[in-house]
């Protein structure tokens, strides 16, 4: 898709919603080097969203979809809970179908956009909650990575079922007391990210949303490595301020504070080698790019 | 993106002719050949331009899935692969379609049950997706023996189903049902089934269309959903996601969709008399008996009636092509006439008399048996002996309990 596709017709310029004639003004598709720095100076592709105050999902929704390195040609498949009161909201087509299944719709997806598209850049990103991912969809994701699915999948854990009002899941830490866990979870969180790795990822990073650029640095090193090489796996870590006892204003040092190289979710990184090269590939280009637009600037001057 | 009729005439990379699917359907000429229900699925999908076939095996359909890769290695499908569970394997298809392809898929019996969660969400995100069903028991104890039970649970997904009794059905009722499952203001996902074994596993004659033909391709954007290829703005479809609430506009939204599934449902009915020649077949519907059956249930009700013809009973016949539409008023004027209706069924529920039942007047009329299940055949003899009960005469026991 290009711009030109959601321009309006000047007819029905003013009937249309104030949010989508932003969007045609002043959105980010096709600004190549989009990031989370836009927040602010140009319409975001999610609208107001229903999530709960101060929760850290919508941070890493909005530091997500201004970090889409091609957002015009991407499709983003959603699952059961908090992220599906958000997707009707988002400015990329997005897939909700069943709970769990998110990375079984996701592989016919990509593999329809590379047949009805050959030579073309078609992006499939994942995002779903932990319970989605871990539990009810397990079997599906891992698949997906077994097959060398060419999408990114991105969970967001917040360490329970949250929408459905804080019952335990796989990734809930040991000894947690929650609803169906009365007497504490009884089995250490689930170790997806070496899972990942073991299941052929090639990048997989476990993180925070504490911080924009590093939101901005994982999502576009896994989406470009997904397209070219395979798939790519981000554990981020959105706490659900609800039902942790935490107050709208306390998510982020919720997330700061176990983010701490001692604690559970600092930076954890695993690339392989063909992952490797093509970020150094990558990363000589874009060196090569600000060394010509400086050369050009000081032309310029 | 070229769209369905601007390519009719040029030739897909196979060197296959995309042809108008009415001149390929009923006007080129057939070659008879002998095959296997499984081999017809792979030619009838070797001409229906299909973009993406998943696999999964589980026996009587794995045959059919497995030579389906065979076209893809040839060439003549998008691509195909093998999914991890029916489950998994409908949400892929699910995916696929959502992405604005033409999907093929096949499936039996405990799989069907598996994958049961997709088909009404196939309907409602009004997904074409073309599903085969080689129908096999679903019950425990484990049984891998023919038996259409299945169908019975695929009638309320808002799916269309037709029920094909023999390998010709199902070589042009595969083509044709893209043809009707397209239509704009259709757009549902069909599940075409038929019996496992006796339609997948025997041999028999089929008039096939020429090879170098093939179906236009699907044109994504003949739908009244948009497809999701960011080809298209990406409206947001809700300021809100009502639909999730509480709330009467939230009830209001679903019931309003929901019935337009369902309308969808009726709305194909036209288009599949088109292309079917007709929701059911008809036979003597002047007669007192008349058997009404779907499957292979119809060649054996037949049978029976050419039993009973060598004693001098007339028996009618009606042949359910198509369940969803349902065809109740074609099944009300064929019976009207009759005074016995006998519905033979490979199932132990009876679902199809349960059906015939609720749609004509006089019930009591409806004779529902004889049935068969878990695999078992169905003689002519036990339908020719329960006709003439009805009828007050005299029969032979069949099958001796010692009584």
């Amino acid at each position: 898709m290009s711009k030109e596709r959601i321009k309006i017709s000047d007819d029905l310029y003013d009937i249309m919603p104030s949010d989508y004639q932003d969007l045609v003004k002043s959105a980010t598709y096709g600004k190549e080097d989009r990031g989370w720095k836009d927040i602010g100076n140009s319409k975001e592709l999610i609208e107001q969203h229903s999530l709960c105050a101060g929760c850290p999902e919508s941070m890493a929704f909005r530091y997500i979809l201004a970090s889409l390195p091609n957002p015009e040609d991407t499709v983003m498949v959603g699952s059961t809970g908090c992220t599906s009161l958000v997707f009707p909201m988002v400015a990329v087509h997005n897939i909700h179908s069943l709970f769990g299944n998110q990375n079984a719709i996701a592989s016919g997806l990509k593999r329809a956009l590379s047949v009805r598209f050959p030579g073309r850049t078609k992006d499939v990103v994942v995002l779903a909650g932990d319970g989605a991912t871990v539990d009810i969809g397990l079997d599906m994701t891992l698949q997906a990575w077994f097959r060398q699915e060419k999408f990114t999948t991105i969970c967001f854990d917040n360490e329970l079922y949250a929408n459905t009002g804080g019952q335990e899941s796989g990734l809930m830490q040991k000894g947690f007391v929650a609803k169906m866990a009365p007497v504490g979870k009884l089995f250490d969180k689930v170790r997806l990210p070496e899972i990942a790795r073991e299941s052929g990822c090639h990048y997989v990073v476990q993180c925070t949303v504490s911080k924009p650029s590093l939101i901005e640095k994982v999502v576009r090193n896994a989406v470009m490595i997904s397209r070219e090489i395979g798939p790519t796996y981000l554990q981020l870590y959105t706490p659900c301020i609800l039902e942790i006892g935490k107050n709208s204003m306390e998510g982020l040092q919720e997330m700061r504070d176990s983010e701490k190289p001692t604690e559970r979710f600092a930076y954890k990184e695993y690339v392989s080698e063909p992952a490797k090269q093509l970020l150094a590939e990558i990363a000589a280009k874009d060196k090569e790019k600000k060394a010509a637009a400086k050369q050009l600037a000081s032309q310029g001057a | 993106m070229a769209d369905t009729h601007s390519v009719i005439g040029t030739k897909n990379k196979k060197g296959q002719t995309f042809t108008d699917t009415w001149k390929m359907m009923n006007e080129a000429p057939r070659t008879p050949s002998f095959y296997t229900g499984s081999e017809v699925i792979k030619e009838a999908l070797r001409r229906a331009s299909c973009d993406v076939m998943i696999a999964y095996p589980i026996t009587p359909q794995s045959e059919a899935a497995a030579l389906i890769g065979e076209l893809f290695a040839e060439g003549y499908i998008g691509d195909y692969f093998r999914g991890e569970s029916e489950f998994a394997v409908m949400s892929q298809c699910a995916g696929a379609a959502f992405g604005g392809a033409r999907v093929f898929t096949t499936t039996a019996g405990p799989g069907t049950m598996r994958a049961m969660e997709n088909f009404p969400m196939w309907s409602g995100a009004r997904l074409p997706i073309q599903m085969i069903v080689t129908c096999r028991g679903i019950n425990s104890p484990l049984s891998i023996q023919p038996d259409t039970l299945e169908i019975a649970y695929l009638l309320n997904t808002g799916m269309l189903v037709w029920h094909a009794e023999t390998a010709q059905d199902f070589f042009d009722w595969i083509l044709k049902g893209y043809m009707v499952s397209e239509e704009p203001d259709v757009h549902l996902p069909l599940a075409l089934c038929c019996d496992g074994f006796f339609v997948t596993h025997t041999k028999d004659v089929v008039n096939l269309t020429p090879t170098d033909m093939c179906l236009p391709p699907y044109d994504p954007y003949r739908s009244p959903v948009p497809c999701m290829d960011m080809e298209c703005p990406p409206v947001r479809m809700m300021r809100d996601p009502f639909i999730m609430k509480s709330n009467y506009i939230s009830y209001a939204t679903h019931a309003s969709w929901q019935q337009e599934v369902w309308a969808a449902v009726e709305r194909s009915r036209k288009h599949t008399i088109k292309w079917l020649n007709g929701l059911i077949e008809t036979e003597n519907t002047d007669a007192e008996v008349i058997i009404v059956a779907s499957g292979t249930a119809v060649s054996q009700g037949r049978e029976a009636i050419r039993l009973l013809e060598d004693e001098g009973i007339r028996c009618g016949l009606v042949k359910v092509k198509v369940l969803r539409p349902w065809p109740g008023e074609e099944i009300r004027e064929a019976t009207k006439n009759a005074k016995h209706i006998v519905v033979p069924e490979f199932n132990v529920t009876g679902w199809l008399a349960k059906e015939i039942k609720a749609t004509i007047p006089d019930s009591d009329r409806v004779n529902a048996g004889p049935h068969v299940c878990g695999g078992m055949t169905m003689p002519p003899e036990i339908i020719a002996s329960e006709i003439k009960t009805l009828l007050g005469m005299r029969t032979m026991s069949l099958a001796g309990r010692g009584s």
